[in-house]
């Protein structure tokens, strides 16, 4: 009977937050480097190994030119479940989920997938470093309808998000403010702009199919007059709205709650976040601190966390609802299915969609809400036949992987070892004592039912996949 | 736990990706619609004509018998003020029926909360296919949602029924406990909404015989599904199911063709269904797409446009156009679209009012005059 320690359990912990969760060869090796190590590691990944690009496209062409709404959410989704830096996987889902741009409106799978690149490229790296990006980020661009902010005529949505859901949050900056940021960020367009936005306006791939966006700053349409942003004057620009930004306590602490609530607890959906505290203020004030200490580095942000207490608690073990792409991809990276491209991962993609989330096109600019938002009556059954089929299927490598080594050392004969192995390799660190009573009780009854080792052990497998416990992280 | 007899239902089928309504309900004799559509038209001698000016596109041929027996009603002209292009948004819109705020609540989810407010049928709506429409989406508001009747529900791959039926054992209990926290609490008990809704849904097909040979589509077999539970009379007033996809760029003729046959076909089978168990009467069908196209074709197809048409079907429905067919004259176009005429809240609110007998100012987002296309 395999009973994880303590140092194991945490890593578990550790990587169903900064990963996808493991199971337990992989937990069994990581723990041979303890917490510490396995926390560097993942921030400072080397040698990083996925599914490469020229692999994928042999499988599916249609990937270079990334058509169509879903081929973004099926490349991401391979790398998800392929990567061995699952940390930077995880921080674009981050981003995408706050910085949400959507396919509606950019129709370009390719320029939308540019951006997702954009953030495994900068989203561990600094935040200035990184507002800056996305506000030369083509995507960005068209989905806030920068491109028709010009001297002289402002359109303040982007300067108005900036503030509102990428930075500082609603109630720290004035209506002038904003007009202010919009007016910096005048001549910050895409090259080529009318026919690129007409491109962008009809969902079509005539007559040249999809095409990348790069950025431009037209110096003859930005207007270099004095502003006032936040206290500040001057001829300033959009670079210099960041600067200001990232300075604010306001941004710290809103990224600090974003963090907060994708790696350690759920918060309530953004637009409650002034009007309701923290559910651990202490937790925020340590990242805020982090935020300037450390002149805005989101990875000494993340070092911070997963060393603090407030991450390491039993209490917030198995306290997340998993996002649809970390359940989907969780269960992809546990069943083994794809160690190649297969046609079957359009499928698996779509899976979560029908779970409630569709990479690359969130509800709105706001996001998915998380939490129990992920969970109705049709996206519950969504997630638990999906979870039980997948990790009761013999046929997928990793299911029978688990299976031979449970019968292998005999954990199968007794009901609580069945049990206790089952929940061990499928990477659930903790479970009430009514969740494990339950399990083998059903192990016991369905001895009487089942004699064949592979499916007792295949049967615990999908009740396993069915606990509260493996639907939240 | 079953509705009185005879209560109401509606069904509402949605036609993903943008219904050309322009070459579903065809302004035969007007010249502008031929001029703009040079390549993606109907010809006046194939349209299934309806009145002096409009007709249905050819492969309606089942809608256009309903029509004839004066159980039609195809609302012209319906929309939104400031249409949006993109599927998504504007099939929001048409969920939610807010069109100037992002929301997340459903309108027949909010009419199903007014039926049964204290959630006490998990079966009040049911939606069939895969995940649950926002339409139906209201907050503590449960709604079954279908992929196949005949094999709906929780580990339905356990081939083994005793060990299957031991794992739904297990499953409620796992999801019957008080649940450690308020998540837990409400996970459980979206858990056991579920598990009882499948449980009560399962039994529908075994209760039902007809004489209708529904078609091999998957509209149809949705639609036959719907009458199964409608026979099985287990309280559920509201239905939803979809079909698509409509968004036709390109090869629009033979693709649009197809899919109205499809769903013809399908509402011609699920009507004379009905019909034969006397649920007509008590039966109203909803056709909606999220917008219409633009007037002008772009040689193989047609981009996304604004302006629709929408039909409501039944036995106690007052055939005939309502809404104005939008003019297709240049000077009355918005951005190369048809202008609409009725808002789209009009609809919901006549339903919700004269068919469900429910308060529609809650559903509807608002006061609209109604129509007469229900007493």
């Amino acid at each position: 009977m395999v009973t994880a320690t303590k140092d194991m359990q945490l890593i578990s912990h550790l990587m169903r937050r900064a990963g996808f969760g493991v199971g337990l060869p992989e937990l069994e090796s990581l723990a041979q480097n303890g917490y510490n190590e396995t926390v560097n590691r993942l921030l400072k990944p080397t040698n990083v190994q996925e599914m490469t690009d020229d692999l994928i496209r042999r499988y599916h062409h249609e990937q270079s030119g990334m058509m169509g709404q879903n081929n973004p959410g099926a490349y991401w989704l391979y790398k998800m479940i392929t990567t061995t830096d699952p940390l930077t996987e995880k921080m674009a889902l981050f981003w995408h989920g706050i910085f949400a741009t959507g396919y509606p409106k950019i129709t370009q799978g390719k320029v939308l997938n540019d951006q997702i690149r954009m953030f495994r490229r900068y989203g561990t790296g600094n935040f200035r470093t990184l507002l800056l990006e996305l506000s030369k980020d083509p995507a960005m661009i068209v989905w806030l309808d920068n491109h028709d902010n010009h001297d002289g005529a402002i359109n303040e949505n982007f300067g108005r998000e900036l503030l509102e859901l990428f930075s500082m949050g609603v109630g720290n900056y004035s209506e002038q403010d904003i007009k202010e940021t919009a007016r910096a960020f005048t001549g910050w367009t895409i090259g080529n702009t009318e026919y690129m936005a007409l491109r962008a306006e009809r969902d079509s791939i005539w007559p040249y199919g999809r095409i990348a966006w790069h950025f431009e700053f037209k110096e003859d349409d930005h207007d270099s007059g004095e502003k006032e942003f936040l206290g500040n004057t001057g001829r300033l620009n959009g670079d210099e709205i960041i600067d200001i930004i990232c300075q604010q306590e306001s941004t710290a602490r809103f990224i600090s709650r974003h963090m907060y609530h994708f790696f350690v607890a759920d918060e309530p959906p953004v637009p409650q976040w002034p009007y309701t505290p923290p559910r651990d203020p202490k937790a925020i004030d340590t990242l805020t601190q982090a935020y300037f200490d450390n002149d805005y580095d989101i990875r000494a942000m993340l070092d911070i966390l997963f060393n603090s207490e407030f991450f390491k608690s039993e209490d917030s073990w198995h306290e997340r609802v998993k996002s649809p792409a970390e359940l989907v991809a969780g269960i992809l990276r546990l069943t083994g299915e794809f160690d190649r491209p297969r046609r079957e991962i359009l499928d698996r993609s779509t899976q979560a969609i029908y779970m409630g989330q569709h990479l690359i096109n969130p509800p709105s600019v706001e996001g998915w809400h998380q939490g129990t938002e992920w969970i109705d009556t049709g996206t519950l059954v969504e997630r638990l036949n999906f979870a039980s089929q997948q990790m009761s299927n013999v046929e997928n490598p990793g299911v029978a992987e688990i299976i031979g080594r449970v019968i292998g050392d005999g954990s199968h004969q007794a009901d609580d070892s069945l049990v206790q192995r089952c929940l061990d390799e499928m990477g659930v660190t903790s479970v009430s004592e009514g969740t494990r009573s339950i399990l083998e009780n059903f192990a016991a009854q369905n001895r009487d039912l089942e004699n064949d080792a592979t499916q007792i052990v295949a049967q615990m497998l999908q009740m396993v996949a069915a606990t509260h416990e493996f639907q939240r992280a | 736990m079953t509705s009185p007899a005879n209560a109401k239902t509606v069904v509402v089928i949605q036609l993903s990706g943008g219904n050309d309504a322009l070459n579903t309900v065809i302004p035969y004799n007007n010249e502008h619609y031929y001029d703009l559509r040079p390549q993606v038209n109907i010809s006046q001698d194939n349209v299934l004509k309806i009145n002096d000016e409009l007709g249905f596109n050819p492969s309606m041929a089942p809608i256009k018998r309903l029509w004839d027996e004066g159980n039609v009603a195809v609302i012209n002209g319906i929309g939104y003020p400031s249409p949006n292009r993109s599927h998504f948004r504007s099939m929001d819109v048409w969920h939610t029926a807010e069109p100037d705020t992002i929301s997340n609540e459903g309108w027949l989810g909010r009419a199903i909360r007014q039926i049964d407010p204290d959630g006490e049928n998990v079966i009040t709506g049911v939606n069939f296919g895969r995940g649950l429409p926002r339409a139906l989406y209201a907050k503590d508001v449960p709604v079954a949602s279908v992929g196949n009747l005949e094999n709906y529900g929780l580990m339905t791959d356990m081939k083994n029924e005793a060990a299957r039926n031991l794992a739904l054992e297990a499953f409620s209990q796992m999801y019957g406990g008080s649940g450690k926290d308020t998540i837990a609490q409400f996970i459980s008990q979206t858990g056991l909404d579920a598990l009882k809704g499948a449980d009560i849904l399962r039994a529908a097909p075994r209760q039902y015989s007809s004489t209708v040979e529904y078609a091999h589509t998957p509209i149809a077999q949705n639609l036959k599904s719907i009458s199964q539970v409608m026979s099985a009379d287990l309280g559920t007033r509201v239905f939803y199911t979809q079909h698509g996809s409509f968004d036709t760029h390109s090869g629009e003729l033979s693709a649009h063709s197809k899919l109205w046959q499809d769903v013809s076909e399908a509402v011609g089978d699920f009507t004379d269904d009905l019909k034969e168990h006397g649920q007509l009467d008590d039966t109203l069908i909803l056709m909606f797409s999220e917008f219409g196209r633009r007037i002008k074709d772009n040689g193989a197809g047609t981009d996304h446009g604004s302006g629709g048409s929408a039909f409501v079907i039944g036995g106690a429905v007052n055939g005939g156009t309502y809404g104005e067919f939008p003019s297709l004259r240049s000077e009355d176009q918005i951005e190369g679209d048809m202008r609409f005429n009725n808002d789209f809240r009009i609809t919901y609110s006549t339903i919700a009012d004269r068919w469900l007998g429910l308060d529609p100012v809650h559903i509807a987002n608002g006061t609209f005059e109604q129509f007469d296309f229900v007493d």
